[in-house]
């Protein structure tokens, strides 16, 4: 099954969704060597919205938003975000659409040899090139509270817990304003209570910066809570879309086994 | 399983190109706006500074070594006096540039490889490239260019302690006097000495900065890659280093010493 399900119910958490669809994929393939990650990938992604992937690990669910910011090159079929296909961008382009794209990575990818101020400069003065001082102690002072995180600014990564380094991780990629946020399984690895302050904050931060964001998880407390549609995927293909109730209903033996 | 089929000779002509590529990238961003100087500034003092005492300590002992095991020698030609010539011309042609190259290999190359491959397993040079940044900017470039200028700085350092150390080997058996030893030593020394050594270091040091981080950048995901990358970093650039020595004597052989 390549094309979404048209007739599941769309009952969104958040009120920002709009009618533009900011990233559209059609026929989307990929292969690695003679293992085909991804063999028709379909989905639209409107602005504002929460799009959750489900799926077993190894079924191209990372793939699929690597391909979205350009990380990977898609062997075959259609992807555009923001209306611009992102396989034809030429290195400039790419580099235009990465600053409206924040990518979270499961470890959160801090760079272990700066503080945690000096890993939110990083994209203000590399990527934004921010010269004003003032202007980048009020961003990283502004992210860092949203996150939480106001006491660990000159602390270095190795000193901080799985989930500080998640928030930071975001807070990194907040701070240059993106319009996309790409979550790889932001809760993996931490503890109960920590997954849901991340996932809260997750939909939080959506709120607070009006992000459009693709999160992928395998945590449904998680996909619960800052899910406004959950795609689930199954062998390099979505077969099933919706909400997180109307999903919890299925009579799918392969969707059921996820809510179970 | 689709890798275990293509062939050795295929698979070391692709290492190649990937290698005049990753080459291509350093010389492109290079020469593009807004050059890391902090970053640059950063290496140069992580790599010259803190290789100065492991360099200097060996070259000392290397020079105080060599010293002790020339003098019998040139003592059963009575040609004692010439030991100062012998070591200055050794140390400065060869000894210097070639210990402290291949010390620095083994420092300098397998912390680069492992720290970039590192940076790759836990995806932080992703994170860079993903946020529109350029890690071979910040990254490679730095790197290349602070070995290639820390290399003969600290052979230049190197050259100078092991004289010192031979002097100080000289003194354990005899009565010389340093202004003496270092004259002799300085006199026995022209431009054609320093130049193709002063060439040979700066090769050195790019071959060290250059293999490290290629080794690093292009590690595979798992933790296992971060000790291959420092290792292959190690011994690669022990090789090529081996192999430029042996080009560069050849040339200045034929350039300088006909």
């Amino acid at each position: 099954m390549g094309e979404p399900n048209k007739n599941t119910e769309q009952k969104g958490k958040s009120s920002l969704i709009k009618d533009e669809i900011v990233i559209h994929i059609r026929g989307l393939k990929k292969s690695f060597g003679l293992n085909e990650v991804l063999k028709n990938i379909n989905l639209d992604v409107k602005r504002g919205e929460n799009l959750v992937i489900l799926g077993k690990s190894g079924t191209g669910k990372s793939v699929t938003i690597q391909c979205i910011v350009g990380m990977l090159i898609p062997d075959g079929g259609e992807l555009t975000v923001f209306g611009e296909e992102v396989a034809d961008l030429k290195e400039r382009q790419l580099k235009e659409l990465r600053m409206k794209i924040g990518f979270l990575f499961q470890g959160g990818a801090l760079y272990d040899s700066m503080t945690v101020r000096e890993n939110l400069e990083f994209p203000l003065t590399r990527v934004l090139r921010l010269s004003d001082q003032s202007e980048i102690d009020r961003r990283i002072e502004e992210v860092l509270d949203s996150v939480g995180l106001s006491d660990a600014i000159d602390q270095m990564p190795s000193d901080l817990s799985g989930g500080m380094r998640k928030r930071a991780g975001l807070a990194r990629t907040l701070i240059v304003n993106p319009e996309i946020m790409l979550y790889d399984e932001p809760t993996t690895g931490l503890d109960p209570i920590t997954s849901r302050e991340i996932s809260e904050l997750i939909l939080q931060m959506q709120k607070k910066y009006k992000t459009t964001s693709i999160i992928i998880t395998h945590d449904m407390e998680c996909a619960s809570i800052t899910a406004d549609r959950i795609v689930v995927m199954k062998d390099g293909e979505y077969i099933a879309e919706g909400s997180f109730d109307a999903l919890n209903k299925s009579k799918d033996g392969f969707v059921k086994s996820f809510f179970n | 399983m689709a890798d275990e089929a293509i062939p050795g000779w295929k698979k070391w002509l692709e290492g190649g190109g990937d290698q005049v590529i990753f080459l291509k990238g350093f010389f492109r961003n290079m020469f593009r706006g807004g050059f890391e100087w902090s970053e640059f500034v950063r290496q140069c003092y992580e790599i010259g500074y803190k290789s100065f005492m492991l360099v200097g300590t060996t070259a000392f002992i290397m020079g105080l070594v060599l010293a002790l095991q020339l003098r019998p020698t040139l003592l059963n030609f009575g040609a004692l006096s010439m030991l100062p010539k012998s070591l200055a011309v050794s140390i400065v042609r060869e000894i210097g540039p070639i210990i402290t190259a291949i010390i620095c290999a083994g420092k300098i190359g397998s912390g680069i490889g492992a720290e970039l491959g590192s940076m790759k397993v836990t995806e932080q040079i992703d994170a860079m490239e993903v946020s529109g940044a350029n890690p071979v900017q910040y990254l490679v470039v730095t790197r290349i260019l602070a070995t290639t200028c820390m290399l003969p700085i600290l052979t230049l350092l190197g050259d100078v302690l092991s004289l010192i150390g031979g002097f100080f080997a000289i003194n354990i058996t005899s009565n010389v006097s340093a202004l003496l030893y270092f004259n002799k030593c300085i006199a026995s020394l022209d431009f054609t000495d320093f130049l193709p050594a002063f060439v040979k270091s700066i090769i050195f040091g790019f071959i060290i900065g250059f293999v490290g981080c290629y080794k690093g950048y292009n590690s595979n995901r798992g933790t296992e890659s971060v000790g291959l990358a420092a290792n292959s970093a190690v011994v690669t650039a022990s090789l090529w280093i081996f192999i430029v020595d042996a080009i560069v004597v050849q040339v200045s052989s034929l350039l300088f010493y006909k």
